[in-house]
């Protein structure tokens, strides 16, 4: 059954969807039903921006396991890119 | 029962009705052709969306002698792909219970004002919509039966309470005044058997008529063919069960 468990980020930045580029406002992180993935429950991440409709998404849906491994790699790059003096 | 020198047809259609607070929603409405008269079904659709399994849920209702509707309790999120719409109502914590009770009610009130259904309707849901059905039976007085298939968060603890869902309906199982056929899998995490059971007692403890299956060798969402926790043999004997069910409290009354 649906866990509910969401959780919204306001973000910044561009995803690109079925309409092509669209600027990114909020990321929306929820642990329930996958419409894809072949689990009953799955780590989902929709990128959208909600005014301009449902559409305006780019969705991906994660095993914990390669959620868990995302989120660490990001802040592996995010860390090398900072150790870089390359963030802005 | 089918027989091959039978005439068969089917009217499948997109139409629209009031719902909640008279507000103008679509729904996916499938009848059998003829004079009738038909039991009537309102499907509530799954968290995943009125996606493509709920249209062709609709029409294997009406295939087994239905007038059966499926409302679109996100219709008032906008319009995209069900699954895009179905991620932003997921996003937003879901639809509250007022709002699909009152749609689920102006359903069934589209339903008895057609003059081939017999008189009887019952509410079928699975998942959320197992949930909003059993909700719906208890709030909306007018069903004759109700079928919820593995509904979580019937049983809710006072931290799982929102303003969307402010009263688990568990506790208005007193208001209940139909027949409830519950399908559910033994290795579901939610309902959780300790909830069925908790559901059960409930029942029991207000006299109600019911029937609980509890599959063994199953999980959440057993039916749907089209996901890994489809069991073929336990999706089978469910089926059975609901059309015997239905069949059974939503025949025509006899002439008085």
């Amino acid at each position: 059954m649906c866990t509910m468990i969401v959780e919204r980020a306001e973000i910044d930045g561009s995803g690109k969807g079925t309409g092509g580029w669209f600027r990114l406002r909020q990321a929306n992180v929820s642990y329930d039903h996958p419409f894809n993935a072949p689990l009953e429950h799955a780590l989902n991440i929709d990128f959208v921006d909600e005014t301009q409709g449902p559409g305006a998404r780019v969705a991906v849906e994660l095993s914990p396991a390669a959620a868990r491994n995302l989120v660490a790699t990001i802040e592996a790059v995010l860390k090398r890119a900072e150790a870089g003096g390359y963030l802005e | 029962m089918y027989r091959t020198d039978m005439y068969e047809g089917m009217l499948a259609e997109t139409v629209t009705l009031h719902g909640f607070q008279g507000n103008v929603i679509n729904a996916y409405f499938a009848r059998p052709l003829g004079r009738g008269p038909f039991p009537g079904l309102v499907l509530v659709h799954h968290l995943p969306g009125w996606d493509e399994w709920y249209r062709e849920a609709t029409r294997k209702f009406a295939y087994h002698g239905h007038a059966a509707i499926s409302p679109n309790l996100y219709f008032r999120e906008g319009h995209g792909t069900p699954e895009d719409v179905a991620a932003k109502v997921r996003a937003a914590g879901g639809v509250s219970d007022d709002q699909a009770v009152g749609d689920i009610a102006g359903a069934m009130r589209y339903l008895r004002s057609l003059p081939y259904v017999n008189g009887r309707v019952g509410v079928f849901g699975t998942c959320s919509g197992g949930r909003h059905a059993y909700l719906a039976a208890c709030r909306a007085p007018g069903f004759d039966a109700a079928v919820d298939c593995w509904g979580g968060r019937v049983v809710m603890t006072k931290e799982e309470l929102t303003a969307k869902q402010p009263v688990a309906p568990v506790d208005y199982t007193a208001d209940l005044t139909c027949p409830v056929l519950g399908l559910f899998g033994a290795e579901d995490r939610a309902p959780s058997p300790e909830q069925v059971a908790e559901h059960e007692q409930t029942l029991k403890k207000h006299g109600k008529v019911y029937e609980f299956h509890m599959y063994p060798d199953a999980g959440h969402g057993f039916f749907y063919y089209d996901r890994p926790n489809y069991r073929q043999a336990q999706a089978i004997d469910g089926w059975q069960k609901t059309f015997a069910f239905l069949e059974k409290h939503l025949a025509a009354k006899p002439a008085q």
